[in-house]
């Protein structure tokens, strides 16, 4: 069971194709895996969650019911990829599965669409959005080992609230731009091979082994790509996420969520006093810089 | 590469005698099985070892699967009739000539002798770069080694191109598509039968085949009705020597004029795309018109909209308009237009 297939060039080289399509199966068998497991985890073992105290109360009045989280344009971006990967992934594995149709034209209009949000993303991200709220930091690293100590039974302080993002989000956003990454470059040279509106086609731009490696990183890409949205679907429905799923459709989540969940030192929002609510610094990691999302 | 060795690579074979066995094998084997018709395609492939399935299930001992029969509708034609037959037939050469003479083009009387009308409707790809087993789009790879600048690309396709740009190169195709036949198939499912414009697939659809048959299933006949008996037709093969060669493009076309306008028309073209194209705009737009040279004229242009030649076969797009004029206006009114990059 080679995962790559391979065959020999016009130079007698054996150079890698592409991947074995029994790898769409053993994706798509992974992520129901996990989700079955994880469902199975959370409905009989799963202890509630449990929070260290707040380092500062609030004053849950001066939190605005609705607590703002994604703003229109971070949600636009984010269903217009979804849309994107969608067709992506539909146009990719539906015709290797035998349902056949003209999938090439709507799978690269789809890559260059995905390709222009991420972009813009990129952009939007870095230079209007609290860049760093989406990347791992020290309190995470650290309340994960607690988490973990504690889920092993050994003693531990519980963990404090998320910032804006829970670990988990974080490193499903970092799985999420390797694989996208990897495909969406992959995917761009791939380009060069087929009739686009885009640029000449240029099928020698590259040799066969770097063509090959290529198609094998787009595939292997799509695949993991397959397992991410799923867990990403299946957690989107998941009843204790649904506050943090509606937000992305109406931009905000309840008050009674984010006090649950969040620690409003890490994750500060505009208080109707700003006297009264601005929260005390904090020794490790408080950052009250970011009012807006990184999506 | 390709270097024909003459020892095949070791299979079994199969003689099965009823259609159902020879499905059956054929279900069995699924991606390891082949058919073999006259085998002037399989021996090639089996010959240059470039495909070396584990079955091959022959079907020359099965009886229904040979003859011309009459239909309440028409005719029926078994998958495995040869082509010097169907070219003898006298209901054929009386009612449907168009058939007849698409066929009496098919290469050399040898294998004319030996090539069944199934296999010739079957047939593979032609393009060398893939009969010499190079992993090309079509071969399951991830290149088209004819289309790129120094491709030799001359014989490939102008329309549909999708990566792929080999061409379909059967001569009767065009002509069952112009007769509107209807394409029975033997499946596990039972029997199926589809129009004979949809038994052909492009590469935008499926990439490695030319047809819609999957492992398993078999071509067992071909019904023409009879809607198009006695019909003007029109076939004309344009080849680099005049026997044995196939089509640098193909047309053929069945009209019917009634008070000096076409009443009914179906055309199709072959060796200009994956598949065989049947120019429904052409038909709908000389429909009512006259047909003569001006007709024609409109007609080449329509029929080439949209053509996108290759480095070395722009000579395909005049050709094809040409053929499709004279196929509308008939030889004598229809003159030779040079290709001015239109």
């Amino acid at each position: 069971m080679d995962p790559l297939q391979w065959a020999i060039d016009p130079w007698e080289k054996t150079v890698p194709i592409h991947i074995a399509w029994f790898l769409i199966w053993v994706a798509v068998i992974a992520g129901l895996l996990f989700i079955i497991v994880h469902a199975i985890y959370a409905r009989y073992f799963a202890k509630p969650k449990q929070f260290g105290p707040d380092a500062a109360p609030v004053v849950p009045a001066q939190i605005p019911e609705h607590v703002p989280r994604h703003s229109l344009t971070a949600r636009a971006f984010h269903w217009i990829m979804a849309v994107a990967m969608f067709t992506l992934l539909f146009t990719a594995f539906l015709p290797k599965l035998g349902l056949q149709f003209d999938w090439v034209t709507y799978h690269w209009i789809a890559g260059a669409v995905l390709t222009l949000s991420i972009m813009f993303h990129i952009i939007h991200a870095s230079f209007f959005m609290d860049f760093w709220s989406i990347w791992p930091d020290r309190i995470d690293l650290r309340d994960a080992r607690r988490r973990t100590l504690r889920f092993m039974g050994k003693p531990a302080p519980p963990p404090e609230r998320f910032a804006k993002y829970p670990l988990e989000n974080k490193l499903y956003h970092a799985a999420i731009i390797a694989a996208g990454l990897s495909a969406i470059v992959t995917g761009v040279f791939m380009m060069f091979r087929v009739r686009t509106i885009f640029f000449p086609r240029n099928p020698y731009l590259f040799s066969d082994m770097t063509w090959g490696m290529m198609y094998v990183l787009h595939g292997l890409a799509g695949v993991g790509l397959i397992a991410l949205i799923m867990m990403h679907v299946y957690f989107g429905l998941r009843p204790e996420k649904r506050a943090i799923t509606k937000s992305m459709i109406f931009g905000w989540m309840d008050r009674d969520f984010y006090l649950k969940e969040h620690d409003p030192a890490r994750w500060p929002v505009e208080t109707s006093a700003v006297e009264t609510s601005a929260p005390p610094a904090r020794s490790q990691g408080a950052r009250t810089e970011g009012l807006t999302d990184a999506g | 590469m390709a270097v024909i060795r003459d020892v095949m690579p070791a299979f079994e074979l199969a003689q099965p005698n009823s259609i159902s066995d020879a499905q059956k094998l054929l279900e069995q084997q699924g991606e390891d099985g082949w058919v073999l018709a006259g085998g002037m395609d399989s021996f090639d492939w089996l010959k240059d070892r470039i495909k070396k399935p584990k079955v091959v299930v022959d079907l020359s001992g099965i009886a229904e699967l040979k003859g011309v029969r009459a239909t309440p509708d028409g005719i029926e034609i078994g998958a495995m009739t040869t082509l010097t037959e169907v070219v003898l037939h006298p209901v054929i050469r009386e009612k449907y000539k168009l058939l007849a003479e698409s066929a009496e083009l098919v290469a050399s009387p040898q294998i004319r002798n030996q090539g069944t009308i199934g296999g010739n409707v079957s047939q593979d790809a032609r393009c060398w770069y893939y009969r010499a087993g190079w992993p090309c789009y079509r071969a399951g790879g991830n290149i088209c080694y004819a289309d790129t600048p120094e491709g030799r690309n001359r014989e490939h396709a102008i329309l549909h191109a999708d990566r792929c740009v080999a061409v379909n190169p059967s001569d009767t195709a065009p002509a069952l598509i112009a007769l509107d036949a209807k394409f029975v198939i033997r499946t596990s499912k039972g029997e199926r039968v589809v129009d004979a414009e949809d038994y052909f697939l492009g590469p935008d659809i499926d990439i490695t085949r030319l047809h819609i048959l999957r492992p398993g299933d078999l071509l067992t006949a071909i019904r023409i009705p009879s809607t198009w008996a006695g019909a003007q037709f029109y076939f004309e093969k344009v080849r680099d020597r005049n026997v044995w060669d196939f089509p640098l493009v193909n047309v053929a076309s069945a009209m019917v004029v009634s008070s000096g306008s076409i009443e009914r028309i179906r055309i199709a073209v072959n060796g200009a795309a994956a598949r065989p194209l049947r120019l429904k705009g052409v038909e709908d737009a000389v429909r009512g018109k006259p047909p003569n040279a001006t007709t024609g004229e409109m007609a080449g242009k329509l029929a080439v909209q949209g053509a996108v030649p290759l480095q070395f076969n722009a000579y395909k797009i005049p050709l094809m308009r040409n053929l499709v004029k004279r196929a509308i206006g008939g030889v004598e009114e229809a003159t030779w237009t040079p290709y001015n990059g239109q």
